[in-house]
């Protein structure tokens, strides 16, 4: 139970309905909500799951023990991800009269000196950052939070909350400006002008395909019906994005306010959050969100007397990247095999049990409530011509600072990789960043300076995707990227079209034909591997013009975009039979070292081709025609004489 | 059985899209689906038999063989595929004597490889009964894996 739920009434009657009563009593009341005033220490804990991964759970644990067992009258909060996942766990500490302050990586056997400094000594010690605030006295030489580079360019309105509010307590959301406008539009406003607003904002679909949002709606709208659904897409299938799942675990009411106002501008009273299965602590904390949004009365029957109905159910998926795509998705819910079906119709106007549905992507929805807010030339005016608003990133790989982070469109690659990111690290060189998942395509060195927007991306071969963004350094080997993508489409094809079913599996072949050192001595054969990449280009070319739907037609891309970019590697293992990156371990060359061997013939005796051929007691050697490059002779070798290169 | 039972009582004989819920809730209690609680689920339903495993067959979610008492998910996701996944996958593998989707002969342990659990910024990540591991290496694996046994012997 949240310790600010005796404000309920004042929440309801002075803020949600009658927000104009400005007096100080008022101010004073939002301030408390806001944390922007203490009474007592609080101790924040950053336990999303990338905090939970690092350990924060233990930094939980012991936090806990210390106010115990030193009678400190604080209190603990739990808090989503703020973003900077790389230094997790993290801790702030907001002391009455001071500056919320925040310290990383904050390790279990950390806590006890941080808090020793704070609430025994007042020693000095370093910290991360300090939130500013008018209200409190500032720490010295403690950087504020928008000054430290890996915020500073950022522009957050999706995670504007993320990692600083309790997720958890409606009236914090509620008292940093959460549902007001939610209830003024279901009193004042038609539901096409909330197309109207979203359309002319420019706000386009986060999922992927960057459809005009506002322009779908109205398309349900317009579809005569007695029944509309919305559906929230938490699938989030790209393996390399976790930006939904950070929004819903820190921050769920913004998503519910979003739903609440998307389904009221298309006349959905029904709608569904599809999230993966494999967040469980997203769904639990958008389970309790819910039910707090219930017990105020912003979702249910005759909302603050508007008449308007409005329920959410949640759908667990199973584990299918396929059913990201709306029909399959629509199917899964159907309790079907989560199959796609051709479009038209579009779920828009035939959609769940046949019934006008729009689907949108967690992230395009957190963005409604704020649109509505600041308006829509407020939003036009973020980002680029054709792209407008802010993207949340995904970073991962081979990046000195991983994590989220939101940008407005437009923000070139290389501010994101190199200014906020700090770049590659331990002295390495960037090869490649993958945007777009398994749909998308990668950039390379001369590309880095590209504006990040949907039609910059797709110039050169690449796509928005849901953002997702996977930095490759000199040690990653692009061509086994190519076969790790098509490896994990090719067991997530559904398998209903030929193209997509057979062709990707096709594409796999090849890639391991290239990536895998030849049984036998066939002196065609690198001519032969040669001829598999210009199939892979035709292969491409037919599954992405004939697949049944978007999982199909964009396959081929993470291949096209390598071959395009780095076919020197293809090349490289074709011709030299060599990876330069060393990821490739099939094509390694065995040799045996003569003064180390001492023909004990134990790898002559394991070789799975016999390849190793040599008489007792003198040195045995490889043939090398025979090798199949698999390590066995390595492994077995007690006197360390095999060589490798 | 009598779990099946009960979690049957929750959902409503009408119409299918109960069907994968309940599949779920089924997986959630018993760590799978026997072919028992199938035809429960097919008599409830006023579904066949077949329908259901063609839907749960479908999904990777669902397995039809019990699970280990930890149960070991191994992310194959990108980020954690450029970290270095691969090699994780092979270490485990070597060092529980199973494969992917086995079960250790002890009912122990049980491996299953999942496309992404969302922690890519602490990559590579494996999840033991959904506790998360980050940044794993192969000498850290058999650390985690003897911490687990020992949690047994006691
Ligand atoms: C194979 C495939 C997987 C997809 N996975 C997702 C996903 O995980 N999350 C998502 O929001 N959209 C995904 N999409 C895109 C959705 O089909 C859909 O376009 C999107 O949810 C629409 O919402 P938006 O307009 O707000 O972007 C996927 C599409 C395909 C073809
Ligand atoms: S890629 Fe492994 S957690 Fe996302």
């Amino acid at each position: 139970m949240s310790e600010f739920i005796k404000y309920k009434e004042f929440i309801i009657d002075n803020v949600l309905i009658n927000s104009k009563n400005n007096n100080e009593e008022y101010k004073h009341k939002i301030n408390i909500l806001k944390r922007e005033i203490v009474y007592k220490p609080i101790i924040f804990i950053g336990t999303g799951t990338c905090g939970l991964g690092a350990g924060a759970g233990k930094t939980l644990n012991v936090v806990k023990q210390y106010i115990e067992e030193n009678k400190i009258d604080a209190q603990i909060i739990e808090t989503g991800c703020i973003g900077l996942c790389s230094a997790e766990p993290l801790m702030d500490i907001q002391l009455p009269n001071k500056n919320r302050i925040s310290f990383d990586n904050v390790t279990q056997d950390k806590v006890v000196d941080i808090l020793n400094n704070i609430f025994k000594y007042n020693n000095k010690q370093e910290a991360l950052c300090q939130f500013p605030s008018e209200n409190n006295e500032s720490w010295e030489d403690v950087i504020p939070i928008n000054e430290i580079p890996f915020f500073k360019p950022q522009k957050r309105i999706v995670l504007k909350n993320c990692g600083i509010i309790n997720p958890i307590s409606i009236e914090e959301y509620i008292a940093n400006g959460g549902y007001k406008n939610y209830i003024k539009v279901i009193n004042n406003d038609k539901p096409l002008e909330i197309c109207d607003i979203i359309e002319k904002s420019g706000l386009r679909g986060r999922g992927g395909g960057g459809f005009s949002t506002g322009k779908k709606w109205k398309f349900a709208l317009n579809t005569p019906s007695n029944q509309r659904y919305l559906i929230c897409n938490a699938d989030e299938g790209d393996p390399g994005a976790f930006m939904d799942r950070a929004v819903i675990e820190g921050d769920p009411h913004k998503l519910i306010e979003g739903m609440a106002i998307s389904a009221f501008a298309i006349g959905a009273t029904k709608s569904y959050v599809y999230i993966r299965a494999e967040y469980p602590l997203a769904i639990e904390r958008l389970k309790i969100a819910m039910q707090q949004a219930k017990d105020y009365g912003l979702v249910g029957e005759n909302i603050f007397g508007s008449g308007i109905n409005f329920e959410i159910k949640i759908k667990k998926g199973a584990g299918a990247f396929v059913c990201g795509e709306e029909t399959a998705l629509i199917h899964s819910i159907e309790g079907k095999r989560g199959m796609p079906r051709p479009r038209p119709p579009f779920p828009a106007t035939s959609g769940l049990f046949g019934k006008p549905t729009i689907i949108n992507n967690v992230e395009s929805l957190s963005n409604i409530a704020a649109i509505i807010e600041n308006g829509k030339d407020w939003f036009a005016s973020i980002g680029t011509e054709n792209s407008k608003g802010t993207k949340v990133f995904a970073l991962s790989g081979k990046i000195s600072l991983t994590g989220l982070v939101e940008i407005p469109m437009g923000t070139t690659v290389r501010e994101v990789l190199f200014d906020i990111a700090g770049g590659i690290p331990n002295n390495k060189k960037f090869k490649s960043v993958q945007i777009g998942g398994p749909s998308g395509g990668c950039i390379t060195e001369e590309n880095l300076d590209i504006p990040i927007d949907y039609d910059s991306l797709l110039e050169v071969g690449a796509m928005m995707g849901s953002g997702g963004l996977v930095v490759m350094d000199e040690d990653t080997c692009m061509v086994d990227v190519a076969k790790f993508f098509m490896d994990f489409i090719q067991r997530e094809s559904c398998g209903k079209c030929i193209p997509c079913r057979e062709g990707t599996r096709r594409m796999l072949e090849i890639l391991e034909d290239i990536t895998k050192k030849p049984a036998n001595g066939d002196s065609h054969d690198a001519l032969k591997r040669f001829k598999g990449i210009t199939q892979l280009e035709k292969l491409g070319k037919v599954i992405g013009e004939t697949s049944l739907c978007g999982l199909g037609q964009t396959a081929p891309n993470p291949v096209l975009s390598t071959l395009k970019w780095f076919r020197n590697e293809y090349e490289e293992h074709i011709f030299e039979r060599k990876c330069s990156a060393g990821v490739c371990t099939d094509l390694r060359v065995f040799t045996i070292d003569v003064d180390k061997c001492t023909g004990c013939t134990i790898c002559a005796r394991k070789c799975p081709t016999d390849a190793i051929i040599g008489a007792k007691k003198t040195p045995h050697f490889i043939v090398d025609d025979k090798c199949i490059s698999c390590g066995t002779c390595d492994e077995v070798c007690k006197f360390d004489a095999i060589l490798i290169n | 059985m009598e779990k099946v039972k009960e979690i049957l009582q929750n959902y409503s004989s009408e119409g299918r899209e109960n069907l994968i819920p309940i599949l779920q809730d089924i997986q959630d209690n018993n760590g799978w689906l026997s072919e028992g609680s199938i035809i429960e689920v097919g008599n409830h339903l006023n579904l066949p038999v077949s329908k259901i495993y063609g839907v749960a067959t479908f999904y990777n979610q669902f397995s039809f063989q019990p699970k280990g008492k930890y149960h070991v998910q191994v992310c194959r996701g990108t980020a954690c595929h450029v970290l270095g996944s691969a090699s994780v996958l092979k270490e485990l593998e070597s060092t529980l004597k199973i494969k992917p989707d086995q079960t250790s002969k002890d009912g122990l342990f049980s491996l299953e490889i999942v496309a992404c659990i969302g922690a890519c910024g602490l990559a590579p990540v494996i999840s033991i009964n959904g506790e998360f591991h980050a940044k794993i290496t192969s000498d850290s694996i058999k650390q985690i894996i003897d911490n687990y046994k020992q949690q047994q012997n006691n």
